[in-house]
């Protein structure tokens, strides 16, 4: 009968939460499920078989996500992607910053010339130097903006971290092998691996350098 | 009254560039005595400091002080609080004029702005010139 499933399930239950503890690992929910149902006694109804059956089909589901999520390599997401990312947006907010610097030095100059000028002129001058310093309005912005994306990668981050730490010692020696198996593939160097952008400024040759390569 | 283009004016914010725009833009609306400040704190410290200034100018987002609370102790000080206070910035919801305004924000501008918006806030503030 039911009632009886559902004694044996709480004294088997009960006799585990001893032996194992409040917390079980991912890895140990199928041994769990499976241990259940081989030792439960008395009558199973249809509902309670297909209950079981629900529970040992999410705890292959698990594995299998956890699976996909070692084949994703969540170590590249935190080290490469998005820290790559984030100096990206760093990059982009100290290259405007120099080049709106630029821009107002240069109208500041035009500013003084003007006063040089007859007075029609110069007012001309002035107005179109307004114009420029309203324009460069948009580096503050840009820079606000671009610190919120990456306070968003930060944030995504962590819960990639927080994942990883969720499933355990077991689940990071299955990402390292994953990982030592990918990197050691030994695949050739393709047309889109040469593909990789404007370099970080401490990173990139300057002129004289890439001459230097070049004349080698 | 007219107003009186000597006045100092404070100018408050953390990123330079736009001290520099602000700077420029008041240039050229002939007000020459501006002193800049990169958060609220430097910013009251130099109000205290004897800077008696005529305008304040302040960015909202800054640290460790933002602008709101450097309003906000401007307004709780007997010898700075008459002080007109303009804030420019970027946080443009409701409720952050409405927080700026019980605060007792002179005029709001919000980022980007062009030297016609700043000027007109400046007359609601100041009067004419």
């Amino acid at each position: 009968m039911s009632s009886t499933v559902d004694r044996d399930l709480s004294l088997h239950l009960e006799a585990l939460r001893k032996e194992r503890g409040d917390t079980v690992k991912v890895d140990e929910v199928g041994d769990i499920v499976r241990s259940l149902l081989t030792s439960i006694s008395g009558d199973l109804s249809a509902g309670d078989l297909k209950l079981y059956q629900e529970i040992e089909g999410l705890a292959v589901y698990i594995h299998k996500a956890k699976a996909e999520i070692a084949a994703l390599r969540p170590h590249d997401i935190q080290s490469e992607y998005i820290a790559s990312a984030t100096d990206e947006l760093d990059a982009i907010v100290g290259a405007t910053e120099n080049a709106t610097n630029e821009i107002l030095d240069a109208a500041e100059k035009l500013e003084e010339l003007g006063g040089e000028l007859p007075p029609d002129l110069g007012l001309k001058l002035s107005e179109t130097t307004t114009r420029i310093f309203e324009a460069c309005n948009f580096q503050d912005i840009t820079g606000q903006r671009i610190t919120k994306v990456v306070r968003a990668l930060k944030h995504i981050e962590e819960r990639v971290e927080g994942l990883v730490a969720a499933f355990g010692p077991e689940f990071q020696e299955q990402l390292a092998n994953t990982i030592a198996a990918q990197s050691g593939d030994g695949a050739e160097m393709t047309d889109q691996d040469l593909l990789n952008g404007p370099q970080m400024p401490e990173k990139a040759h300057d002129q004289a350098a890439i001459d230097a390569l070049f004349n080698d | 009254m007219a107003v009186d283009k000597n006045m100092h004016i404070l100018i408050v914010d953390d990123y330079k560039t736009m001290l520099r725009i602000i700077r420029n833009l008041l240039r050229q609306l002939g007000f020459v005595n501006i002193d800049e400040a990169t958060d609220g704190a430097m910013a009251l410290s130099m109000m205290r400091g004897g800077g008696n200034y005529g305008l304040v100018i302040s960015d909202w987002n800054m640290e460790p002080m933002t602008g709101l609370q450097l309003l906000r102790e401007v307004r709780s000080d007997a010898k700075l609080k008459a002080t007109p206070f303009i804030m420019v910035t970027a946080e443009s919801k409701s409720e952050n004029v409405i927080a700026a305004k019980e605060a007792g924000v002179s005029n709001y501008i919000v980022k980007p702005f062009n030297a016609e918006t700043l000027k007109t806030k400046m007359v609601s503030v100041l009067g004419d010139f």
